[in-house]
């Protein structure tokens, strides 16, 4: 509890002086969460259906496997450009 | 920032995490990761070959042998069937050099994966692109791929104008950004993943006031954790890599109807 204290103190005073850096970071933050969602629903779609079908029919789990993972690269692409974007907005 | 104030702790800057010190003037440790990554896949290779190939098979050629029937059954036959299976080395090559750069992010000391750098998937991105497109002319001729590619058949006529310039934009300029960007950016959030709890953990350990640092332990879980966790992403990215590109070439070779 101490510890946890120390640390809200110090992030008040901090507060104070950095709040430009902190709004940056927040909204960068935001920005990849909000890229996200989309992802991430879209992926849990796709393991639950490939769950599904593989245990509705073990023996094509091989072909439904690597159908999966060729769903979940593609989904995947729009967070991770989102997380892309965040690194060249923060850095370059 | 809010840490400095209760830990000295400093998060270095990206090009320190990325660049590194250069070890000979314009080949920084990326660059000799990907060096060595090459040798060690062709190294692998050429000891397997050198094996009797008579008797039962062990050490590197037992491990080539593995390699190659997984991109075999779990690659080839599942996206371009049994007459893909002329691509197998090509594939291979693929893969194993995708691998053995990944594999660095975790390996104690050395910990930086030379796909985390763009320059590498870029490359590898860019080559598959051409191979696929001079595929496809290959296969269909540069008329009947363009057109396949522009027009797929089975659409009605007046969905063509919607359909044309997302077709083309996805096939010629998505696909290879795509491809780059996913490997590199699954391993470049991975390394700074790492780096961060290692910090984190590493700040705390050693913090002034005696009362935070068991609360260490808990980044130093998640920094294990990762690990492993990373030990997974790098085969499931090189996977993903050699799977895309066996799909992208096989849709090139045989087109839909």
């Amino acid at each position: 509890m101490e510890a946890l204290s120390k640390i809200v103190t110090a992030a008040a005073e901090a507060a104070a002086g950095d709040e430009k850096n902190i709004a940056a970071a927040g909204s960068a933050g935001f920005a990849y969460g909000l890229a996200a969602i989309g992802p991430g629903i879209g992926i849990g779609m796709i393991f639950g259906s490939a769950i599904e079908s593989m245990a509705r029919q073990p023996e094509a789990a091989g072909m439904v496997r690597t159908t999966m993972f060729l769903g979940v690269a593609f989904t995947e692409a729009l967070a991770l450009i989102g997380f892309v974007v965040v690194i060249l907005l923060k850095y370059a | 920032m809010i840490i400095n104030s209760i830990l000295s702790f400093e998060f270095p800057p990206i090009n320190e995490l990325l660049r590194w010190r250069d070890v000979v003037p314009g080949l920084n440790k990326v660059g000799l990761i990907a060096i060595a990554s090459a040798l060690i896949g062709t190294l692998l290779f050429l000891s397997a070959a050198r094996k009797d190939p008579k008797v039962a098979p062990k050490g590197t050629r037992n491990l080539a042998e593995v390699i190659v029937e997984f991109i075999e059954n779990n690659i080839i036959m599942q996206t371009m069937g049994r007459d893909g299976l002329g691509w197998t080395p090509f594939l291979l090559t693929l893969f194993l050099f995708v691998y053995l750069c990944n594999v660095p992010g975790i390996i104690p000391f050395i910990q930086m994966p030379a796909t985390a750098r763009m320059a590498i998937p870029m490359f590898l991105a860019v080559l598959v692109w051409v191979v696929f497109n001079a595929q496809g002319i290959r296969h269909q001729g540069p008329i009947g791929y363009f057109k396949n590619l522009m027009f797929p058949p089975g659409v009605p006529k007046a969905l063509y104008i919607l359909i044309t310039p997302i077709e083309l934009i996805s096939t010629l300029i998505i696909r290879p950004f795509s491809l780059a960007v996913r490997l590199f950016a699954n391993m470049l959030a991975g390394h700074l993943l790492l780096v961060i709890f290692a910090l984190l953990s590493e700040a705390l350990f050693q913090a002034r006031d005696k009362i935070l640092i068991p609360i260490g332990v808990f980044p130093f879980f998640m920094l294990v954790f990762l690990t492993g966790f990373e030990v997974l992403v790098a085969f499931l990215q090189a996977y993903i890599f050699t799977i895309l590109a066996a799909v992208y070439i096989a849709g090139a070779v045989h087109p839909e109807h």
